[in-house]
């Protein structure tokens, strides 16, 4: 009995010690990846065809989800605000909802699962294929050819997806508010500029972008580079990926909105 | 796939994603209205600010003439004061009175700013003599029910 207990207790601590543990690799290889991050900027060739890979890939999912969520806002939108007669205030629900909150996250979960998901892929299999042990042998450093403007290009990227998907939102919103419900036009934009601040608002949600494309690109390359070299360790860490880094996006973003949106 | 067309579609991709955030910025947050004309501080105590906030405008006539840029309260007197930024193009003269009200019945609520007669206006620094408080529901309802209950006994007595 006392040994069964015990050994229940044993397990919850080698869990908890374990994940201290990988948080801890996870903040050494980030620093690994600062120090060794001169390679992704003087050979920028390298971080652009990662940005098209990261980035412009992601451009579709990214814009046909902003403008769906959009939509669906200003639908949802004018059901709730008509009955308080305030369906002028429209414009203000959908850009209020999708730039303080809906664009980095949503924009965070889809890049996590459509890029940060291909990168530990892409990595997990090259050391696999021991093509990292390959260029470790060849006095190339991995940290700074391969991780380095992986890691870049994600970062450059999550922000710009994210504005893109709020704008196109805010568009949706349009089509449906205006264009197929009948809301005033000029009463949907006027009331969202007097609401909307680009400081406190549009700043913030931006601040929001580049923490999310941070933690997700930090995530998907560490799991890439962490994973067991073989097909099961790399369709793991691709899991993991996906998992950690929305766990993570949703965490980051309770944290920060608490800071950033405390109603003075 | 050659370098070119990496720069290309990576190219659009920054002059998209720049795009968006300038339509959020000019379109949907009205950037133009921030770098406004230039301002002057004046600034105006009252007994009670009831929900006035940092950021509320002010309007004299319903047109925003500034916005409110502090508040703060008086530890001698007890009193709040409020610091307001005006724009530079709409003087007051130095008569003028402030009230604060609130737009519709559960809207935010503003200073109110009524010319006076005189004719020196006010300047950077100066301070707003006339002012009258928010109304705070509380008290009217409260000083409504007294009334009530005094007229009730005053009646009370007269029979």
């Amino acid at each position: 009995m006392l040994d069964w207990g015990g050994r229940r207790i044993s397990a919850i601590g080698a869990v908890l010690v374990n994940a201290l543990m990988r948080a801890g690799f996870a903040a050494r290889f980030l620093l690994a990846i600062l120090l060794n991050s001169g390679t992704a900027f003087r050979r920028f060739g390298l971080t652009i065809r990662e940005i098209y890979f990261t980035g412009v890939l992601s451009l579709i999912i990214i814009l046909v989800s902003g403008l769906f969520v959009g939509m669906v806002l200003g639908l949802q939108g004018y059901d709730t605000l008509q009955r308080f007669g305030a369906s002028e205030a429209l414009g203000v629900l959908v850009s209020l909802s999708l730039v303080r909150e809906l664009g980095p996250v949503v924009g965070g979960l889809l890049f996590a699962s459509r890029a940060g998901s291909a990168i530990t892929a892409e990595i997990g299999l090259m050391k696999a294929t021991e093509q990292l042990s390959a260029m470790e042998m060849m006095a190339v450093n991995p940290i700074a050819r391969v991780v380095g403007p992986r890691f870049w290009a994600g970062v450059i990227s999550m922000p710009l997806l994210a504005a893109m998907f709020s704008a196109m939102g805010v568009l949706g919103g349009y089509v449906v508010g205006v264009l197929l419900i009948g809301v005033d036009s000029g009463s949907f934009w006027s009331q969202m500029q007097a609401s909307v601040d680009f400081a406190n608002d549009i700043m913030n949600g931006v601040i929001k972008s580049i923490v999310f494309g941070i933690a997700v690109s930090l995530i998907a390359v560490f799991e890439g580079y962490d994973a067991d070299p073989t097909a099961e360790g790399v369709s793991g860490a691709t899991t993991r990926t996906v998992v950690t880094s929305s766990l993570a996006i949703l965490g980051l973003d309770f944290i920060l909105t608490a800071f950033m949106f405390r109603g003075l | 796939m050659n370098r070119k067309f990496y720069d290309f579609w990576v190219g659009l991709f920054a002059v998209l994603g720049f795009a968006a955030l300038a339509f959020l910025a000019l379109r949907v947050a009205n950037m133009q209205t921030v770098r406004q004309h230039e301002t002057y501080k004046i600034s105006a105590e009252f007994d009670n600010i009831g929900g006035l906030k940092v950021r509320a405008p002010i309007k004299s006539a319903g047109v925003v003439v500034g916005r409110v840029s502090g508040i703060a309260l008086d530890p001698k007197r007890y009193r709040a004061v409020v610091s307001m930024e005006l724009d530079r193009q709409y003087l007051f003269s130095r008569d003028a009175s402030a009230e604060i009200l609130t737009s519709g019945i559960l809207g935010e609520q503003y200073i109110g700013v009524s010319p006076g007669a005189e004719e020196t206006m006010l300047k950077d620094g100066d301070r707003i003599k006339l002012t009258s408080s928010a109304i705070v529901l509380e008290q009217l309802i409260s000083q409504m029910l007294f009334n009530k209950a005094a007229d009730g006994s005053s009646g009370g007595n007269k029979q």
